[in-house]
């Protein structure tokens, strides 16, 4: 009798159709919790950043209105006023680094990546992608000392020697320059691949009408694969906001209200660096004001992606 | 069976007709295969000629040479000669671009632009760098598309809102707003349904008052219907397994499907093959 039970509960529980249910649910609930850890992280970073960038603006030194006005940043001042807490500087820091790179990347990258899809044989391409994403797997501090030692010297002895313009050590240009560089292979690979997308059929019907290889690739390629370029344009405008190490490293570290790309600047993110590596004490006005930087460059980025999304909807051309 | 003698026995039939386009001794290769071999055809002007033949005789491959569409394809080459206007298109003087604006192409599923509807017919004629009326141009190309009376009030919707045979007669209006000589089609309904497909049989009587058309149809019930020429080809029976494409026969379409010369021919028409 005992043998008995055994034996069938033995069986039940390796019935083949209950056991791949079971299996079928733990895995289900595994990839459920891989899903839900990464939102958990965000919203955790959220939370923390913004608690503590709140922190800082109830401060009787600080307040929401100059920081989000003032035109000076002098954090590390020794008289610590409202008037020395304004963010200005480090966002026209973090804007200028954007525009100069993105106007370096965008041309560049959509340009190689209308070669690599529209002109390059099937060869060059296999040849060419792979060395085009190997710039993307360059450290970024490599970059930061490519730009000091090399890109710099050769703005000073053709502006400085030549024309007399005068280029600081560390300059705005230099560090823009190469995360220009940095960030090609992020958008000719993305535009690249949305313009491979696109259907050979969509080019035959150019071809039929008596279109060139460039008016193909710039009157019917380009637009139909534009809700790619843009996503390509998106991150990699996203991420020349965010660098960090190579403008830590050429761009200075001196908040400035200017225009001029050859003076001297700082960024939000390399604020953040600076002031991470001294010695402020978690909960000072220093720590906190870190926070209430990178909560203003996430909403910065934040911001930026909701406008492009709008603006992805409103222009792209949708193929089946 | 000696195939290239019974082809020029058959262009004795035409001198009443002025030939606009011809296809002299052409070799077609992929990759250095050999897929169309010594092709010959003599079409004649404001008529419909239509390619008929089984699946892989390299149809398309022939209609694809006429404007030199084949080009865009990796390792495609061509022997032999096609004469338009008195020019060889293949000859290296020749640019591609040019001949694709006076000999345009329907292709076998509808290929609207992801634009809107007057984009799409405006098309060729802003690359052209036209100097008329785009208005006019683009609602004279859609009536005689016969698709004006269905799209007028929606010519800023995008193409991919109209039906799938709206669609091809859209991309017909593309082709001939243009104004090529020659209009190739490539199937042109195959992927329609029946009401569809009867309209554009309908819309192609009529386009032949101005243009020269060669069609490529499966359906030989079409091919019978609409065209006045018919050229059948098959695959080379005496090299079967090099799978290559050659032309069987080309004649009247009347003659061709009533009583045709060749008894391959008779097979294919009357479905005993193919």
């Amino acid at each position: 009798m005992l043998k008995n039970l055994s034996k069938s509960s033995f069986i039940s529980f390796y019935n083949p159709q209950r056991v791949r249910n079971f299996r079928e649910r733990i895995i289900a609930i595994i990839l459920f919790g891989c899903g839900v850890f990464s939102i958990l992280v965000t919203i955790g970073i959220i939370v923390s950043l913004f608690s503590e960038a709140i922190g800082f603006f109830l401060r009787p030194e600080v307040n929401l209105i100059t920081f989000l006005t003032g035109t000076n940043w002098r954090p590390l001042a020794s008289q610590v006023s409202p008037e020395n807490f304004g963010v200005r500087p480090l966002i026209r820091g973090t804007l200028m680094i954007a525009v100069i790179s993105g106007s370096i990347a965008l041309p560049l990258g959509l340009g190689s990546a209308i070669f690599l899809s529209e002109y390059a044989s099937d060869r060059l391409r296999s040849v060419l992608k792979p060395l085009l994403e190997l710039l993307a797997g360059i450290p970024t501090v490599v970059y930061g000392y490519f730009a000091l030692s090399f890109v710099t010297p050769i703005l000073k002895r053709v502006l400085e020697d030549q024309l007399g313009i005068r280029v600081s050590f560390f300059n705005a240009f230099s560090a823009a320059f190469v995360v220009g560089i940095m960030i090609i292979p992020i958008i000719a690979s993305i535009s690249e691949d949305a313009m491979r997308a696109v259907p050979r059929s969509l080019r035959e019907g150019a071809y039929a009408l008596g279109a060139t290889k460039f008016e193909v690739s710039t009157k019917v390629v380009v637009p139909a694969a534009l809700s790619g370029i843009i996503s390509a344009f998106i991150i990699g405008i996203s991420r020349a906001i965010g660098e960090t190490m190579a403008v830590t490293i050429a761009a200075g570290a001196t908040p400035r209200m200017t225009l001029n790309p050859l003076d001297g600047i700082q960024t939000m993110t390399a604020f953040i660096v600076q002031v991470s590596f001294g010695d402020a004490p978690a909960g000072s006005i220093n720590g906190q004001s870190i926070f209430a930087v990178g909560a203003t460059l996430f909403t910065m980025t934040f911001v930026m992606n909701i406008i492009s999304a709008s603006i992805l909807k409103r222009f792209r051309e949708v193929y089946e | 069976m000696n195939l290239t003698s019974n082809i020029q026995s058959y262009s004795i039939n035409f001198h009443d007709n002025v030939t606009i386009i011809s296809a002299n001794q052409i070799n077609i290769f992929y990759s250095g295969k050999l897929v169309v071999e010594n092709f010959n055809l003599q079409v004649p002007k404001n008529k419909i000629t239509a390619l008929i033949g089984p699946s892989g005789c390299g149809k398309s491959s022939v209609i694809r040479s006429f404007n030199r569409m084949n080009d865009i394809i990796p390792g495609f080459s061509l022997e032999g000669e096609i004469i338009y206007k008195g020019k060889n298109i293949y000859s290296s003087r020749e640019d591609p671009v040019r001949i694709r604006r006076q000999i345009g192409m329907v292709f076998q599923k509808p290929n609207p632009f992801p634009k809107s509807i007057y984009e799409n017919v405006a098309f060729g004629a802003r690359i052209n760098k036209y100097q008329g009326d785009l208005d006019e141009l683009v609602e004279s190309s859609l009536i005689q598309a016969a698709l004006w009376d269905e799209v007028k009030d929606k010519l800023k919707e995008s193409a991919y809102a109209l039906s799938g045979g709206q669609q091809q007669r859209l991309c017909i209006a593309r082709a001939i707003a243009v104004s090529p000589d020659i209009l190739l089609m490539d199937e042109p309904a195959s992927a329609l349904d029946p009401v569809a497909t009867l309209k554009i049989e309908e819309l192609m009587q009529e386009l032949k008052e101005k243009y020269t058309i060669i069609v490529v149809t499966h359906n030989m019930q079409q091919a019978s219907r609409v065209s006045d020429f018919t050229a059948f080809m098959s695959l080379d029976r005496e090299k079967i397994e090099d799978r290559i494409g050659v032309l069987v026969e080309f004649d009247e379409t009347t003659k061709l499907f009533t009583n045709p010369k060749l008894k391959e021919t008779e097979d294919y028409i009357t479905g005993r093959f193919g």
